[in-house]
């Protein structure tokens, strides 16, 4: 890979469009009905630099997952640009892919099902040295192994070793599955809601634990649903609606400030610890239509609560909005 | 005192192999009143979804359950199943996390209420129709989608129908078991809203079991908080946040994100004890900041400090004897 500078950003997504044809039937095929598609992710932009943790939040069924799964290359987008460190992986082909795969890595939502059951706590993290030829002699492959799960505070490392998953905790099998991502020492990591299967009480510590790779120097993509988390923990918020980001910014300034009204409501809605603070929730009606059918000009302007007769004609861009620098918002009433 | 629902030293134990039991449920005590909502909070395997099943009768065979349920005075886990049956789903009802599996996934969401009611014997054909359009426009659901199948709706509007059923016979006590865990955050707040006005409007007493304290802080009157089988703490939720009175109910606070909170959540170290084995001292020890010499020898037991408020810490002998 060519254009390998490391003073821009480590990813930087554009315009990326991501369908999913619906299927459809024999009868429907041969009598030529028209072919529907889930528009997935409707024209994405973003970048995520070393250092720096981004969260991409909504409701289910906005496009997140998809967006980090054709960031990893995982889904084909239909058009866009996705370009790794300066250059341009949008159509590699899956063996120029291997080396970048190495520098790009993805943590699971579950770590009941991302480990293996019959695999050791050693051998989980050594695969991905073994699949990669990397590491050198087996000294060499359990030096780092042994670094990986200090890195990820399974200390000592010989406590852990030679564990199997069902001997862990939720939370121990979480920063398994994350030293055997950052063995490889990649400079991206893709977190999708890596802590929503586990107890409130063991979530801080791995989320702490993201923070330190961050300040290490990695790239973090969080995606998550939860806006308290990523509120607390990312540096810049992307807030998704069906496909697209309608608000950007940097967290403080999106949860304090927000612009967009599908953001307010968001946040009106999200419960707080203490109860003297209860939410005057603004409550939106019904659910995010699907997106086979997008509602035109304005997608949100069906739920929105300030919308006007220009919002079903136009479809607005993304835009400086709010005070803050580097906060936009997709609305023409901001 | 007589409340609509009073549970007494509800203890649950389950057979495991070679002879060994798992004490789920060590002596959890609590009372409702109409229209009041109670939390019954705590991490996975504290107990807190196994007391509500204890309480309803619905546990499996290997489970057996002693003290107390009264409803309205009389004690209904007495004669198990016998005494139990006529009041579940009449006057206790429950709700659960994934309403998928709440709803029988071959009948339209109509008919298994209709089906519901003529079971309990309360409407019949035509009314038993009508009966279960008004039950569904209560819960927010248009009466025209009632010959929908539950694969038709939302997650939202599963749960809602979810809801709608365990309404049908008009109980006075909703036990919801993380009824917004698998929903979105916007159709978490339709769901609670729902729940809220339902205590409001019908005076219905909600049992909220979640491990979501923001929840619990945001629909709740009072919460308990659960730890390794028993309640370590019950308070005003308001009193819960502000002045906890274990250090469990204070860590698990800071350990949770807050929209606008300031500082770092922190994790609690450690993990809870098994409850297959005998337990020494506080259950908590192992992983309190606060522990001291007492605290590994001797059990604390939940005990009132005042008037609404108990905890099972010896920290609030300490502070009792300082004072």
């Amino acid at each position: 890979m060519s254009g390998s500078n490391g003073a821009g950003p480590l990813i930087a997504v554009e315009d990326l469009v991501v369908r999913y044809a619906v299927a459809r039937g024999l009868l429907a095929t041969i009598s030529r009905k028209p072919q529907h598609f889930v528009h997935a992710v409707e024209g994405v932009s973003f970048t995520v630099s070393r250092g720096e943790l981004v969260a991409l939040v909504g409701e289910s069924g906005c496009g997140k997952t998809t967006t980090a799964q054709a960031i990893l290359r995982l889904v084909e987008p239909v058009s866009g640009r996705i370009a790794f460190d300066g250059g341009d992986i949008t159509a590699l082909h899956s063996r120029a892919l291997r080396p970048l795969r190495r520098r790009m890595q993805l943590i699971y939502q579950d770590p009941y099902e991302s480990l293996d059951p019959r695999l050791s706590v050693r051998a989980a993290v050594e695969e991905p040295l073994l699949i990669h030829r990397l590491g050198g002699s087996r000294t060499e492959r359990r030096e780092r192994v042994r670094e990986a799960l200090s890195r990820v505070e399974l200390s000592p490392p010989e406590l852990f070793l030679e564990r199997y998953p069902h001997e862990l905790s939720g939370g121990q099998r979480q920063r398994v599955a994350i030293a055997a991502s950052i063995v490889l020492g990649p400079d991206l990591l893709v977190a999708d809601e890596p802590v929503s299967m586990l107890d409130v009480s063991v979530r801080a510590g791995v989320l702490n634990l993201l923070d330190r790779l961050r300040e290490d120097g990695l790239g973090i993509l969080m995606i998550t649903h939860d806006l308290s988390t990523a509120a607390r923990f990312a540096d810049r918020i992307a807030v998704m609606y069906l496909g697209r980001i309608v608000e950007e910014g940097p967290a403080q300034s999106v949860v304090r400030d927000p612009q967009h009204p599908y953001t307010k409501a968001l946040l009106s809605v999200v419960p707080r610890r203490d109860p003297r603070k209860r939410s005057r929730p603004e409550i939106l009606s019904g659910e995010a239509p699907d997106a086979v059918r997008i509602p035109s000009g304005c997608r949100f302007h069906p739920r929105c609560p300030i919308t006007i007769a220009d919002c079903r004609e136009i479809d607005p861009a993304l835009e400086p909005a709010g005070a803050g620098t580097g906060h936009k918002a997709a609305c023409i009433r901001v | 005192m007589s409340g609509l629902l009073e549970v007494e030293g509800l203890q649950v134990w389950f057979d495991l192999d070679r002879g060994r039991e798992l004490h789920a449920v060590q002596g959890v005590s609590f009372s409702l009143e109409p229209g009041e909502r109670l939390g019954l909070v705590g991490e996975s395997g504290c107990g807190k979804t196994t007391t509500v099943l204890g309480l309803l009768g619905l546990l499996p065979p290997s489970a057996s359950v002693a003290g107390s349920v009264r409803l309205n005075g009389v004690d209904i886990l007495a004669g198990g199943e016998q005494t139990i049956r006529p009041h579940r789903w009449v006057d206790l009802a429950i709700v659960f996390q994934g309403a998928m599996n709440a709803l029988n996934p071959v009948k339209t969401v109509g008919s298994q209420i209709v089906e519901a009611l003529e079971l309990h014997g309360l409407a019949r054909g035509r009314d038993a129709r009508l009966r279960t359009g008004e039950l569904l426009e209560s819960v927010g659901i248009p009466e025209a989608r009632v010959d929908r199948f539950p694969h038709e709706f939302s997650g939202g509007m599963r749960q809602r129908a979810a809801i709608a059923m365990a309404l049908a016979c008009n109980p006075s006590v909703l036990v919801a078991d993380e009824p917004t865990t698998a929903l979105d955050v916007m159709v978490q707040a339709q769901i609670l809203e729902l729940l809220d006005s339902l205590c409001r409007d019908f005076g219905l007493a909600l049992l909220l079991v979640t491990h979501d304290l923001p929840v619990v802080a945001e629909l709740c009157d009072r919460a308990a908080v659960m730890y390794a089988g028993e309640i370590v703490e019950h308070g005003p939720v308001d009193a819960l946040y502000h002045e906890p009175r274990h250090p469990y109910t204070r860590l698990l606070f800071a350990a949770t994100p807050d929209l606008y909170g300031e500082g770092v959540p922190a994790s609690i170290p450690g993990a809870p004890p098994r409850l297959d084995l005998p337990l020494t001292g506080c259950p908590f020890h192992t992983r309190c900041d606060r522990a001291f010499a007492r605290c590994p020898q001797e059990r604390p037991l939940l005990r009132e400090l005042e008037r609404g408020r108990s905890a099972a810490c010896h920290l609030n002998d300490v502070v009792a004897e300082v004072v």
